[in-house]
């Protein structure tokens, strides 16, 4: 994924310097240098799809260019074995899911497996970083190991159904550190628990700089008017995300400010059977109002996302849980002030009255969009301040340089201060 | 950096955060929790708070007291919370004793415990903080104009606020590097003990401070 169009550069680094400033990218690399060679080897479940290899795609190169000897190992799994880490993942963000013994005894042998296949060079690494639950197991099966072991959990676990997470918990008690988003997620684990809050990539399709037209033809294509106001929210169908009080914001708005119109745009979430019922019921809200517009898109229409965040005038997240919602970095990275759902990792980004306005009800968020829609001068310097925090906070070297301070805690030990290089 | 001779040596720092498994849902549980947490989780929550995301313009300038606002609508307690210098202390277990002595009077002075929601409780946080060279030294004072506005805010960070922990006058490294000239950057140290750090992100202060430095040495020139 390519970040310029025509202007090569030497390096992935030189191009977010040029996003982030030199001066952030050369603390990268003086963080770096005392750790340079280090074995990192970093272990997920799948190549392609999704936010966790998403984020390893970029990072691992990043890593390599700042000298460590980074690499991405893939575990490989049959049907038994992602049906019962789907079952992990649902029951880690608090469904009560009972998963029968035949698919724990599936992940069990599935890691057994490429644990035969990735030894020596997971017991040969300075760090092994075991992303998500899938891979957790590999650390017990590898009792050679010289280096230290890190789980990075990207899941939202504030609440997780118990009778899983104890059966998990077993194989993440020996990791020499975990790492979670929000200090919200972190449970109770005998090792240090790291917080790194997630990130977006600027130079990525969802976030990059478009050309006019691809954008004026996700407008003709959408049918969107592009000389009217346009409010939007991206997510899924889902109750957590709240689309039916979107829409009844934007029909308390309506009243003062006839021409608005409104995109909800998200995921056909396939393997979430309420998300065709909270879909259904969005459509009645909508009630084939013509200014409302239901988009399902795919997995990977980042580019037509990444269009209707810049055509919007105000973005909204008014969910009633949210995890970090990198929607909301998304839009601020944009320019667009967002009116957001009090929760979550929201209230790090949408500061009232600098970034946005948080709302708790779709009133409190409708009075909110009046006051920016007659308040066109603070809807832009608002969008102004949200793009400068997100490049300061919320952008993939910060997590980068996080990444890095956390080894150097690794091989610390408990110290409050740690003097390199 | 007490001679005049010792070059300036420009440090950076990363700040790594580290749940502590604590949280608090009332001003008792703050507490108690608040009397025997780990001294590097009142560092994170009053100084450590400056080198991660925040906004500029805040209301308080720690983390408790921003909690006794926002969590538990309590805004004496956030004012008096929130005035507390932590320069004032010459540890950071004395900045406790304090802020405990804040939180004991006001559970005196009140009828009810005051309880945040559920998902608004106080998770206490502890930092970790690398410290690594840069590589960039300077001689002379008048280097700072061109200097300080090419490093990193951990930089600005470490040099500029977190030296008033480290050092016994709880000073910035600049002036503590000038002092050791004598008096002709008197002038100069005076206007960088006028700069409040608590009130700006770290690249406001990194431009305040370059246009201080780029005042002082370009109208002496």
């Amino acid at each position: 994924m390519s970040a310029t169009v025509g202007s090569p550069s030497k390096t992935i680094l030189d191009d977010y310097a040029r996003v982030v400033g030199e001066d952030v990218i050369d603390q990268l690399r003086q963080l770096a240098r005392p750790l340079e060679g280090l074995k990192v080897v970093h272990v997920n479940s799948t190549r392609l799809g999704g936010g966790v290899a998403e984020i390893l795609d970029k990072l691992v190169p990043l890593q390599q260019e700042l000298g460590l000897n980074s690499r991405w190992e893939v575990i490989t799994g049959e049907g038994e074995f992602f049906q019962c880490t789907k079952s992990f993942h649902n029951a880690l963000q608090g469904h009560a899911v009972n998963i029968p013994e035949h698919l724990l005894r599936a992940y069990e042998n599935t890691n057994s497996q490429n644990a035969e296949r990735l030894r020596t060079v997971l017991e040969q690494a300075d760090v092994v970083v075991i992303h998500d639950p899938q891979p957790a197991p590999l650390l017990k099966l590898c009792s050679n190991r010289r280096g230290k072991w890190v789980w990075r959990c990207h899941i939202d676990v504030r609440q997780p159904y118990r009778k899983v997470w104890n059966y998990l918990k077993e194989f993440l008690l020996d990791y020499d550190a975990s790492v979670f988003s929000l200090a919200d997620f972190a449970q109770p684990l005998p090792n240090p628990q790291y917080l790194i809050t997630p990130s977006i990539d600027p130079l990525s399709e969802k976030n990059m700089d478009l050309p006019e037209e691809e954008i004026r033809s996700v407008c003709r294509q959408f049918k969107i008017d592009l000389e009217r106001i346009l409010l939007l929210q991206v997510s899924r169908f889902d109750r957590f995300k709240d689309p039916v009080g979107v829409i009844q914001a934007y029909r308390l708005v309506k009243k003062f400010v006839p021409k608005v119109q409104l995109v909800l745009a998200g995921g056909t979430a396939t393997d979430d059977p309420e998300g065709e019922a909270v879909l259904e019921e969005v459509r009645r809200q909508a009630d084939d109002d013509p200014d409302v517009h239901i988009l399902l898109l795919p997995p990977d229409a980042h580019r037509t996302i990444n269009a209707l965040q810049r055509i919007a005038h105000i973005v909204l997240q008014k969910s009633l849980r949210e995890g970090f919602g990198l929607t909301v970095t998304e839009a601020l990275w944009k320019g667009k002030p967002v009116i957001g759902g009090d929760t979550g990792g929201i209230r790090l980004q949408v500061i009232n009255h600098h970034t946005g306005f948080r709302a708790r009800t779709p009133e409190g968020a409708a009075l909110r969009i009046r006051y920016l829609l007659h308040k066109p001068e603070i809807m832009q310097e608002m969008g102004r301040k949200g793009r400068e925090f997100v490049r300061e906070n919320f952008l993939l070297p910060r997590q980068v340089r996080e990444h890095l301070t956390l080894m150097y805690g690794l091989f610390h030990g408990d110290q409050d201060r740690i003097h390199v290089g | 950096m007490a001679d005049a001779k010792t070059p300036f040596a420009f440090k950076d720092c990363a700040l790594a955060a580290i749940a502590t498994g604590r949280r608090a849902q009332n001003l008792r549980e703050f507490r108690d929790h608040l009397e025997t947490v780990h001294t590097g989780s009142i560092y994170y929550h009053f100084w450590g708070r400056l080198l991660r995301p925040r906004f500029d313009n805040p209301e308080y300038n720690n983390d408790f007291a921003v909690w006794a606002y926002h969590g538990l609508n309590d805004a004496p307690l956030a004012e008096r919370l929130s005035i507390i210098d932590p320069t004032d202390f010459s540890d950071l277990e004395s900045l406790r004793k304090q802020l405990l002595e804040v939180i004991e009077e006001r559970l005196d002075e009140i009828e009810h415990v005051p309880w945040s929601k559920a998902d608004q409780q106080f998770n206490f946080i502890r930092s970790q903080i690398v410290v690594f060279d840069t590589r960039r030294v300077i001689r002379e004072p008048s280097e700072l104009a061109s200097a300080i506005p090419n490093v990193s805010a951990g930089s600005i960070f470490y040099h500029f606020i977190d030296s008033r922990r480290r050092t016994t006058e709880s000073i910035d490294d600049f002036r503590t590097w000038l002092h050791s000239f004598g008096s002709p950057y008197a002038d100069l140290t005076e206007q960088l003990g006028d700069l409040d750090p608590y009130f700006v992100s770290l690249t406001e202060l990194r431009a305040q401070l370059a246009s201080l430095f780029a005042n002082y040495f370009g109208g002496k020139s």
